[in-house]
Parts: C-alpha cells; sequence; structure tokens
C-alpha cells in the first residue's frame, strides 16, 4: 500500500518536474525504481517506457492543439526509430547490468550540466 | 533521409536507456532539420509517443516490462506534466533550474557510487 502511494506521488512529481523543465519523465522513472524500488536496471528501463507513454499522449494532445506538431516528420522518425529500438533492447540487455546503470548516471550529470547551462544564459 | 538518421539514433538512444530520447530528438531537429524550438519540442513528443511504445513492446516480448508500477507511474505523472507545463510560464527561473540540476547531479551520484 504505501509502495503505491510512493509510486503515484513520484509519478506526479516526475510528471511536473518534465513539464516544467521540458525533459521526460524517463529521466527519473528509471532511478526511482532502481533505488526505491528494487527493480533491476532493465526492468527499470522497460517500465520506465510504458510510463512515459500516458505522458506523451497528454503532451502531444495539447501541442497538436496549438498546431505545433508536424505530423509527417514526425511518423517518419517514430517508424524508422523502431530499428534504433531494436538494437538499443539488445544493446541494454547485452551489457552488464552495473554498466548500464553508470551509463545512464552519466547521462544523467550531461542532462543537469545542459540545463544548468540554459539557466545560466537565461539569467 | 535526416528523419531516418534521427529516427534511428533516437530509437536507440530511447530503448537503451528507458527515456524518451527528446534529449536527442529536440536538438537533431533544430540542427539538422532547421526547426524552431517550439515545433521541434512539439515533433519529438508525437515521435516519442510511437518510439515508447515500440520500446515497451520490445521489452515486453523478452518479460522485462512491470505494467502495474508503468502505469501506477505513468498516469499520475500525465496529471503531473500538465500541471508542470501550466506553470512553467509562472514559476521557472534559473534558481529553480539549478535546483533541478542538482537533483538530477545528486541521483547521478547515487548512481554511480
Amino acid at each position: 500500500m504505501v509502495e503505491i502511494l510512493a509510486a503515484v506521488v513520484i509519478g506526479l512529481l516526475a510528471g511536473a518536474l518534465g513539464g516544467l523543465f521540458g525533459v521526460g519523465g524517463g529521466l527519473i522513472f528509471v532511478p526511482a525504481l532502481v533505488l526505491l524500488f528494487d527493480f533491476g536496471q532493465v526492468e527499470a528501463e522497460a517500465t520506465s517506457l510504458l510510463a512515459i507513454i500516458p505522458v506523451v499522449l497528454a503532451g502531444t494532445w495539447r501541442q497538436h492543439l496549438y498546431g505545433n506538431v508536424r505530423w509527417r516528420p514526425a511518423l517518419v522518425i517514430g517508424l524508422t526509430a523502431i530499428a534504433g529500438v531494436e538494437l538499443g533492447v539488445l544493446t541494454a540487455k547485452s551489457l552488464p547490468e552495473e554498466t548500464l546503470q553508470r551509463l545512464f548516471g552519466v547521462l544523467l550529470l550531461v542532462v543537469a550540466a545542459q540545463l544548468a547551462w540554459r539557466a545560466r544564459r537565461i539569467s | 533521409m535526416r528523419y531516418i538518421a534521427i529516427g534511428l539514433t533516437a530509437g536507440f538512444f530511447s530503448a537503451l536507456f528507458g527515456v524518451g530520447g527528446g534529449i536527442v530528438v529536440v536538438p537533431l531537429l533544430m540542427l539538422a532539420a532547421r526547426f524552431g524550438q517550439r515545433s521541434a519540442m512539439a515533433t519529438s513528443l508525437a515521435a516519442i509517443g510511437l518510439i515508447a511504445f515500440a520500446g515497451t513492446v520490445s521489452y515486453a516480448l523478452r518479460g522485462d516490462v512491470d505494467y502495474e508500477y508503468g502505469l501506477l507511474l505513468g498516469l499520475p505523472a500525465a496529471v503531473g506534466a500538465i500541471g508542470g507545463t501550466a506553470l512553467q510560464q509562472r514559476v521557472a527561473g534559473p534558481a529553480l533550474s539549478y535546483a533541478f540540476a542538482g537533483l538530477l547531479a545528486a541521483i547521478a551520484v547515487w548512481l554511480l557510487v
């Protein structure tokens, strides 16, 4: 019960932070599942991808109403991505989980640096 | 052709890390396809819907997806994202960005050590 409540609260927070800063929820979902809910890195990534779907559907709907979405490029990118996805899944599953987790840590550091850099330019 | 290259890169990145891939799609659309920031972010979101779906199916076929937690996180996150986007104009500023960057860096260190 506590775990369910914690997951819902983290979901809300991840979504709100993503919306505020224009980054996806995955950056929060994956470490939350690994560090707080004892998931393995691969399972956390797989589950994060499922969790992302409702978030981007809601966002896409809004952006479509604003007329900002260019559908043809979106479809071409989304459909050709399938080949890349297969390669990504195979790579993730062939790496030792600890290596994958460390790579993810590096990715988070890069995004953090990018956010700080953008903030510095605005201020 | 450019979109195919962006799609392949984004799909690989997204599946490897379990993230949407906006971090690569948005800058690539702006740099390689001359999108403005607003349409790059909107178009990237639409593409990520398909990418995340493909990634979920591919991992699910291998038995790696936990549906319960996926929905427990994802459905509230959709609500949170609507709230966060609405707040963006009013509260977003450098201080908040630094705080979020600090949070991500702290999580990174937690993962790395």
